[in-house]
Order: structure tokens, then sequence, then C-alpha cells
């Protein structure tokens, strides 16, 4: 049998590796994909907890997180197309108009 | 046997993130990033939750990965030139933060090492179709209207930002201009 320790240390690692995706990466559709793979690794924590609880709230948090995880990559697909059509890239050191 | 499962899958999570964060191609981290979602399936499937890996595969899967491979196509994206050497101050950078930010989570999760459950008994029962439907339309019925409401909002909003307007303020009639510009740009 499987203690739950195994699942939160594989959540870690994956949460992890996307955090240093959004800081490598430059390119925005990339760096939407790494924010997508913390969501996930937070998702197996609250997956694992919910089992090993028996309570079933957890599996319902997941179900909303991964709903709200539809909307924003909507929201932020729309976003990069409308910087694509502004500097023809998706590039994000290319945003630098409100830095000061 | 279930250990040999969970390894296998683990690793393999581990691996295809690290092939998503590490591709130079935007499409090939896309498609690593499918079977990345397709293993957490299957560590679900380890944790007793049937119904949230059907889930997985038909809304993480199926439909977010396709609009990300849709977006990647229509805007044709060129490679990325080395993503290490060019910036290896900051991939060095980056690496030290995520290791400090591990060590953090996992010296925090330390503490709990003798307040953690074992497998409980009923998990086979709550992670069914049954069982999360039946909390849904009681307990969450005010969120489940509430993620409509989102989901909508975001469709609505998503079209808003990404409709094409000139620069007078006018926008562009696709159905109904685009096959004359497509003609006159191909006898000029």
């Amino acid at each position: 049998m499987i203690s739950i320790e195994w699942f939160i240390a594989l959540s870690a690692v994956l949460f992890t590796i996307g955090a240093i995706g959004v800081m490598v990466r430059r390119n925005a559709i990339v760096l939407f994909m790494c924010i997508e793979l913390m969501l996930n690794a937070v998702n197996i924590s609250l997956v694992a907890f919910s089992s090993y609880h028996g309570n079933i709230e957890g599996h319902m948090l997941v179900l909303f997180s991964l709903s709200v995880a539809a909307a924003e990559a909507v929201v932020g697909l729309a976003l990069i197309i409308a910087l694509f059509r502004n500097t023809l890239s998706v590039d994000i050191r290319n945003l630098t108009l409100m830095r000061f | 046997m279930e250990i040999y499962a969970f390894i296998l899958l683990s690793l393999l999570a581990i691996a295809t993130s690290i092939g998503t964060v590490l591709n130079r191609s935007a499409v090939n981290s896309a498609l690593f990033m499918v079977l990345h979602l397709l293993t957490l399936a299957g560590l679900y499937l380890l944790l007793r939750a049937q119904f949230l890996a059907i889930i997985q595969v038909i809304v993480y899967a199926g439909a977010i990965m396709v609009l990300f491979l849709f977006v990647i196509m229509l805007l044709n994206v060129e490679e990325e030139e080395n993503i290490i050497k060019n910036s290896r101050f900051g991939f060095i950078g980056a690496f030290m933060v995520g290791a400090l930010l591990l060590g953090q989570v996992v010296y925090s999760l330390l503490g709990l090492a003798g307040v953690l459950p074992e497998l409980s008994g009923q998990a086979e029962a709550i992670g069914t179709v049954e069982a999360i439907g039946d909390v849904m339309f009681t307990d969450y019925l005010m969120p489940l209207q509430v993620t409509a409401i989102l989901l909508t909002s975001a469709v609505v909003g998503a079209m808003m930002i990404a409709e094409f307007t000139h620069a007078d303020g006018t926008h562009q009639d696709v159905i109904e201009h685009a096959p004359e510009d497509q003609v006159e740009e191909g006898t000029t």
C-alpha cells in the first residue's frame, strides 16, 4: 500500500517543475502550460488527501478548480492572441509597456 | 503491484513535465503536456477517484489542450533558439529558486509526518459518479451555478478580447468581406 507521503512529494516536485518553467521560459503559451502544471500538481495532493480521509470535499474542490482552469485557459489564450496581433510574437520580453 | 504502477506513473509524470518545460518547440511542449495529463489521470485511478480521472482526460487532455494546440497552430510561432544557452544565468537562478521552493514545501510537510492518514475504507465509495453527483446537486448547488456564470462570462470576455477591430473602431465583418479581400489580393 502506498502511503500518502509519496503522493504529496510527487505533488511538490511537479509544482516546483512548473514554477521553474514559469521563471525560465519566454514563450507566453508555454508559460500558460507551466501554470497548468502547477494547478495539476495541487490537484494531486487535494485528491490524495480526500481519498485518504474518506471525505468527498477534496474531489469537489478539484472539480471546481478544473472548471476555473478551463475559464482561465480561455481568457489567457485570448489575451495571447491579442498580444500576437499587436507585437507579432508571443515573447514576453516584448511586454515592457508598463515597465518604469 | 500498486507500487509499481505508482512508480511508473510518477516517473512518467515528472519526465513529461520536464519535457514540457524544456522543449524548444511549443507544439512538442503541448504534446508532452497531454501525456502528463494522461499519467495524472492514472494517478487519480490509483487514488480511487474514477470520476475525476475520466473528467481529467475529457476536459484537460481533450478540451483544454486542443484549445492550446489550436492557438499554437493559429499563431505559427517559431521555435525558440537554445532556451538554456541564451539565459544560462537566468536558468541557474530559476533552478536555485525552485530548489529553495521545493525545500520549503518538503520542510513544512515534514512536521506533518505523524498525523497523515492511511487510505480510508470509504475511498472507493466516494470517487464514483453517484457519490459526486449526489453531493454536487445538493450541498454544492450554489458553487455549481456560480461556475456556470464564470464559464459564460469567460467565453464572452475571451471573444471581446480576441475580437479584431480596425483603428477607427469598426469591426471587421469576416463573413461578408473576407472572400472579396482574398480575391483582390489574388488578382493584384
